[in-house]
């Protein structure tokens, strides 16, 4: 099967970089609006608190537990919601406990007594303290890897790539998070994990491109940089498309089937993968355009690379001639 | 059909490998290495305790107190007031003549501590380095013994392990309801701090009416009984001796009304305290505190020799067996504090892994069928090479004997998506050579070539991702990071090398005439 045909006519992405550009400059501002009003969610993983998950014989009385609670001093405001199906609950709270041998879950289960057949499915509590220690150390992987990206692609292609691609990933990165902004989604480990994944993947795509611009300044003979990138991207478009689609599908799995705990998770990476492919082909080329990256220099390095090569070459075999 | 090429020996034998290996781990049998499931996965409890290390350097000030006391008894030194205030130890000589004989003392037996001399008064202190020294022995103790107590528990493989610089990490697999759970949360926050205090006879008729600041100027405290907090005792607040001195706790039977007690045995020097001052102490009592309960005061009749010793309070068999437990282990130095707990029920876990398991299953066979329809043999061959790859990941989890957790697992669902690129790129670059009209050999070796450099950059890309994760990610999300880089390595070895050789292997049955067949694309065929 093909969808994309070998002789398939280039298409003019780079023509209307514009209008891709200011689609992706509405999005970011969008996002970053929306992270500014409504603000990330952050779950009990980073502000602390916690979260206990209670599974009841046939349909969780909700409206009960929610009275039960209300009317006890310390879990006045905690969160109800169903979870999953209408025999679960999520009981969320701010109030965490200290002690060891009696915590919330002890508490919260001799208030729950009397409210049907029920079990105790999980408990999640996280002191404010630990809460802060993982944002610190979430941030930094992020910082990290960014830096260490950064780093790798400046070595293997050029600094303008690499800022280009990191522009991209920050893009990338952003929509996600005004997504999860959006929808109000817990963040918790698991999101931050799929952060971090999104960062991975959009650069995966953004390489690959790249890859093949790197490769078309040196076959293809046009010097117009746009038609170069043009082309580039035209050839792998069916990769690209393919790639997104098995990753997709994939991901929209584990959402629809993958259970309540992975929601959140594979949510961020749906919007993650969508995102990151519009982006190695939209906003990542354009961006190597705009920094005024120039075909003859690199040409110009390129041989310049491949005559030290080959005369290192001839003065091995000299070398190599004269001790024979 | 070729000769074997050494790129589908490697192949085959790295298939092999990830088959025979992820064996144990697929059946769960007993033997060999296999993965373990995350607490997430397997139901377990999962805490981080903190230690509050201050109290630790407090007691400390006590033993002190209670060295220093046996010492100038032993000596016959006469002294008045001896206090425990702001972490120092103060005492006041009546005699002057003692003074040389206390000098003495405090030289030899006190060599770490600060003492400031005021005339007859004397003052001790720590020295920051021993309480420094106090903090650390304190959270490493408590590492010993709560790792002692979970042992004697008779739980599978539960985990303590220091974290970072006065975290304890506790990892509990296996627990079945939330009473179990409550029980072993209170065996490991149990101080079991074990007294022997002796009453003071001369003021406890006041008990009932004095406060606690009033005791606490006689050097004294007021601590209640365990089963009728209306029943006080007034106690020297410094006490007789402690657990440290025990060397054994059992569970034993009263006999005459079969209640369950607690036999503990004193080593040779809490013999001798004991012994001593059973002995001139007959007629007073002497309480036997547990975590600052009294569990029973009986009077004294005669001089107690053999250091052997009971508690009795009304133990079920159950609360008798932990509280041994926690004896034998020792106490807390210093009592310990939640500061993050996870407690996965059994059934939570089960459905987890059904869940992504279903997951799992789905996302492979679409991503197998749809490979096949879209690049038809070329497609095959890549999930031969997917196949590999899920196998790989399984064994070289289970060699290191990993952990797999639910982000783990979603990471191996992932994997599956992603690690199917390195053939889709590999593949469109063979028809591409194809299409211009290349052999079939030349559009192979050459599309392989092109591919390369792409599959090397994005997969070093990701793979800097992933290990930064690791490096900073706690539990289930290291979990995650591993199996996507393991993923991502393997897929190396079985997507670029394994494909290839196979494409090398079978090269003379690929009709060129059957291109539809063998890459998915309709031409008008090679030259």
């Amino acid at each position: 099967m093909e969808v994309f045909k070998y002789n398939q006519p280039i298409v003019g992405f780079m023509a209307n970089a514009k209008k891709f550009g200011i689609l992706s400059i509405t999005l970011v501002v969008f996002s970053l609006v929306l992270l500014m009003t409504k603000g990330l969610n952050y779950g009990i993983d980073f502000a602390g608190g916690t979260v206990i998950q209670v599974k009841y014989k046939g349909d969780a009385p909700i409206q009960q537990v929610r009275d039960i609670l209300n009317k006890n001093g310390s879990y006045k405001g905690a969160n109800v919601t169903y979870f999953g199906s209408n025999s679960e609950i999520a009981i969320r709270t701010k109030s965490t406990s200290k002690d060891v041998s009696v915590d919330v879950s002890d508490q919260m289960n001799k208030l729950l007594k009397g409210t049907g057949e029920y079990e105790i499915r999980s408990v999640d509590m996280v002191g404010p303290a630990v809460g802060d220690e993982l944002r610190n150390q979430g941030l930094m992987a992020m910082l990290l890897s960014i830096i260490g990206i950064l780093a790798y692609i400046s070595f293997r292609f050029e600094w303008r790539f690499a800022l280009a691609s990191v522009m991209a990933l920050i893009h990338d990165v952003t929509i996600s998070l005004g997504a999860l902004a959006l929808f109000q989604i817990d963040i918790n480990l698991p999101i931050l994990a799929a952060i971090l994944t999104i960062l991975g993947y959009s650069l995966n795509d953004t390489v690959i491109v790249f890859d093949r611009i790197r490769e078309g300044i040196r076959t293809i003979k046009s010097a117009e940089l746009s038609e170069v990138i043009d082309e580039s991207v035209t050839r792998t478009l069916s990769r690209t498309t393919l790639t997104s689609l098995t990753t997709f599908f994939v991901v929209l799995t584990l959402y629809l089937f993958g259970g309540e705990l992975l929601k959140g998770f594979s949510f961020t990476l749906l919007v993650g993968v969508v995102v990151g492919t519009y982006s190695s082909i939209f906003v990542a080329s354009p961006i190597l355009m705009w920094l005024k990256f120039s075909i003859a220099e690199f040409r110009a390095k390129e041989a310049e690379k491949l005559k030290r090569e080959k005369e290192r070459e001839k003065m091995r075999a000299m070398y190599e001639q004269g001790t024979m | 059909m070729n000769k074997l090429n050494y790129r589908v020996v490697i192949f085959l034998f790295a298939f092999l490998f990830g088959v025979v290996f992820s064996i144990p781990s697929l059946t769960q049998s007993d033997e060999g290495k296999k993965i373990t499931l995350g607490l997430d996965l397997q139901g377990g409890l999962h805490m981080l305790l903190s230690v509050k290390s201050e109290v630790a350097v407090e007691s400390k000030v006590k033993s002190i107190g209670t060295t220093i006391k046996y010492q100038l008894e032993k000596e016959d030194i006469i002294f008045d007031d001896l206090k425990i205030e702001d972490n120092s130890v103060r005492f006041e000589l009546l005699d002057k003549d003692d003074l040389p004989k206390v000098t003495e003392i405090l030289k030899d037996d006190f060599k770490e501590i600060n003492v400031k001399q005021n005339g007859l008064s004397f003052t001790l202190t720590l020295s920051p380095q021993l309480i420094e020294e106090t903090k650390k022995n304190a959270i490493n103790q408590a590492v010993d013994t709560i790792r002692n107590r979970l042992n004697m528990f008779g739980l599978a493989e539960p985990t303590v392990a220091k974290q970072g610089m006065d975290k304890i990490l506790v990892e509990v697999p296996g627990i079945k309801t939330q009473a179990d759970e409550q029980r072993i949360r209170e065996l490991i926050a149990k101080a079991a701090h074990l007294q022997m205090m002796a009453v003071d006879e001369d003021r406890d008729a006041r008990v009932n009416t004095m406060s606690e600041a009033e005791a606490k100027q006689y050097g004294d405290v007021i601590l209640t009984d365990v089963s009728n907090p209306k029943q006080k005792y007034l106690l020297h607040s410094i006490p007789i001796l402690d657990g440290s001195m025990l060397v054994d706790a059992k569970v034993g039977y009263d006999r005459q009304n079969n209640q369950p007690l607690i036999n503990f045995k004193l080593n040779g020097q809490g013999a001798k305290i004991f012994g001593d001052f059973s002995g001139r102490s007959v007629g007073k009592r002497m309480a036997v505190v547990l975590d600052g309960k009294v569990y029973s005061a009986p009077v004294i009749r005669e001089r107690i020799g053999g250091g052997s010793g009971q508690i009795s309070g009304n133990f079920t068999p159950q609360e008798a067996h932990d509280v041994a437990i926690a004896l034998r282990s020792g106490a807390l130095l210093a009592p310990v504090q939640v500061e993050e707990k996870r407690s996965v029920g059994p059934s939570l876990g089960a459905d987890s892994i059904r869940a992504s398991m279903i997951a799992l299953i789905i996302g492979f066979l679409s991503v197998v069928v749809f490979m096949f329809i879209y690049y038809g043999m070329a497609g095959a061959i890549a999930n031969t090479a997917l196949i590999a790859n899920l196998f790989l990941i399984l064994a070289i989890m289970s060699l290191f004997e990993a952990t797999l957790t639910l982000p783990g697992m979603a990471g191996i669902v992932l994997t599956v998506g992603m690690a199917v690129d390195a053939n889709v790129i590999i593949n469109e670059r063979i028809r591409e050579l194809l299409n211009a009209g290349n052999s079939i050999t030349k559009s192979i070796e050459q599309g392989y070539n092109n591919a390369f450099t792409a599959i090397w950059d994005a997969n070093v890309t990701t793979l800097i991702a992933a290990v930064v994760l690791f490096a900073y990610g706690t539990g289930p999300i290291k979990g995650f990071s591993l199996t996507i880089s393991i993923g991502i390595l393997a897929s190396m070895l079985t997507a670029i090398l394994g494909t290839h050789g196979i494409y090398q292997w079978i090269l003379p049955k690929i009709d060129k005439k059957r291109l539809n067949f063998w890459f998915g694309i309709k031409t008008k065929g090679a030259k």
